[in-house]
């Protein structure tokens, strides 16, 4: 039984990381229909800028509010330098830029903090374990699902209940109307697009005590995001939430109960979908 | 109130429009006829700017809207009833009205209110989908969604394509009604009838420019431009 606990607690865990990751890039590609490949590389820069913040304030908590402000930053430079320019370009040529900005990432990133794995300490509020459901589990990692859970109900009181939700939403489903109505799409698209690299971000820095910080982490976890936003149906809250629970918790307990399967699970389910629901679970777009 | 001169726009390569020159008098209520793909939808998007105008003006009470942005030429009090409707499918009908009542100030001719009296169907639709909605619904609603931008200019693209003859008489109504409130309107029709009893005037296009242009009591009766432009 404490078996079980314990893997589903994992996968949860790991459920949320992708789910902060992937909803800022649903969002945007529903929005926009941009693919930003360089979502992961952002997520890395927020561990970075984690592990930055966190030497220079000595506190845990200066590379949680730090780095989804950095990256955010970042993804300012990114949109106004880049992606405002290639809106009209098609998919083809915004894979192959932000495919291309991964390795200009990985690179600048190999510079500043070199090769080697970085790390952060817990912060002290959340050390040690904690008793739930009869296991003693790890109270840091029970900080990352209390936090995606309140990221989930946050933005999910954002979108279904305030205006600018609404204003998302039909975005989403249209952009051309949304505009004839009087909505600046384009500046809608921007606001989404910052608040879903503080989102990676904040993924990094919370990532950065559980993972070890280096150039490529973005890399690894860009694949299973990817999944997530296709499984789930793009654009859509619901997709990304329930795409990074199956995503997680297949990955985890692939790994503890098949392991010789389960780098394939993911893709078998992603497959899955593909044939079965092309458009994904829960598609924006009905 | 709308003043378009020596108008060329199309999709991409393909021309549709070269030279159209067409003025809709404020009060008055404008149809724009013609065959099939003689260009009155495009000319109504590029007048919303959702298609570039490669050359010529548009103007709405005498200001150049032509290469602004379409949230900007919509702002400068311009309502679009889309052909295709595009009610907002993940927003519900009470949803789809608040976003266009979002920059309407408090004092506006048309409140959420008031559009709900002048379309009784869709006071109990509020908390419906915009995917729950019959083909007239959607209609009213997009024509309700326009009015709550508080609009000076009313562009309605084929409001009766598809619909039931009730459903249409309703329509028609209530374009009547707001035609006598004395709103501006630029309306695109296949229904020539529906078209010529509501309009003031008439502005056929054909082969991409004007072909003719005139009242709709003149249109009525000269079965020769019917014929050649309408295939009436």
């Amino acid at each position: 039984m404490t078996f079980w606990i314990v893997q589903a607690l994992n996968g949860l865990q790991l459920s949320m990381l992708l789910f902060l990751l992937s909803i800022g890039l649903t969002v945007i590609f529903g929005l926009m229909h941009f693919v930003n490949l360089a979502h992961g590389a952002l997520y890395t820069l927020g561990a970075y800028a984690a592990v930055s913040a966190v030497a220079a304030t000595g506190t845990y908590w200066g590379g949680f509010v730090f780095a989804p402000l950095a990256v955010a930053m970042a993804g300012v430079v990114l949109y106004t330098g880049l992606i405002r320019r290639m809106r009209k370009a098609g998919p083809m040529s915004q894979v192959l830029v932000t495919f291309g900005l991964i390795f200009v990432f990985l690179d600048l990133m190999r510079i500043t903090w070199g090769d080697l794995a970085l790390s952060i300490a817990e912060p002290t509020l959340f050390t040690g374990r904690s008793e739930l459901l009869g296991v003693a589990y790890p109270t840091y990692r029970l900080f990352i699902i209390g936090l995606g859970l309140a990221v989930m109900l946050g933005l999910w009181v954002l979108l279904s209940r305030t205006q600018i939700g609404a204003m998302i939403r039909a975005g989403v489903d249209n952009d051309q109307m949304a505009a004839c109505l009087g909505i600046n799409v384009e500046r809608l698209f921007f606001i989404v697009f910052c608040i879903g690299c503080a989102l990676a971000g904040l993924a990094g820095a919370v990532a950065a005590p559980v993972l070890s910080v280096t150039p490529d982490m973005g890399t690894q976890i860009l694949i299973p995001t990817l999944i997530v936003v296709v499984i789930g149906g793009l654009g859509s809250l619901k997709g990304a939430i329930a795409g990074s629970l199956m995503v997680g918790f297949i990955q985890t307990f692939g790994a503890v109960l098949a392991p010789q399967l389960a780098s394939v699970s993911i893709y078998a389910l992603l497959a899955a979908v593909l044939i079965f629901r092309p458009a994904g679970l829960f598609p924006a777009k009905a | 109130m709308l003043d378009i001169e020596d108008l060329h726009t199309g999709y991409g390569e393909t021309r549709v429009i070269f030279g159209l020159t067409l003025k809709a008098a404020a009060g008055r209520v404008l149809a724009i006829l013609g065959r099939n793909g003689a260009g009155k939808t495009t000319t109504m998007k590029a007048v919303m700017g959702l298609l570039p105008a490669s050359q010529g003006k548009i103007r709405i009470d005498g200001q150049d809207i032509a290469g602004r942005r379409t949230f900007d030429i919509a702002r400068s009090g311009i309502g679009y009833v889309p052909e295709t409707r595009d009610i907002f499918p993940s927003l519900t009908v009470r949803e789809n009205l608040e976003l266009a009542a979002r920059l309407a100030p408090r004092n506006s001719a048309w409140t959420l209110d008031r559009v709900i009296t002048f379309f009784p169907n869709l006071a109990n639709r509020l908390s419906n989908g915009g995917n729950e909605l019959s083909g007239g619904e959607q209609q009213m609603l997009a024509i309700a969604r326009a009015l709550l931008t508080n609009p000076k200019l009313l562009l309605l693209d084929e409001p009766t394509e598809g619909l039931a003859p009730i459903i249409v008489r309703q329509i028609h109504e209530k374009l009547a009604e707001l035609k006598r409130e004395g709103m501006t309107m630029v309306l695109v029709e296949q229904n020539f009838g529906f078209a010529t009893a509501l309009a003031d005037d008439v502005h056929i296009i054909g082969r991409g420019r004007t072909a003719w242009q005139g009242t709709s009591q003149e249109i009525r009766t000269r079965t020769d431009v019917q014929r050649q432009w309408l295939g009436v």
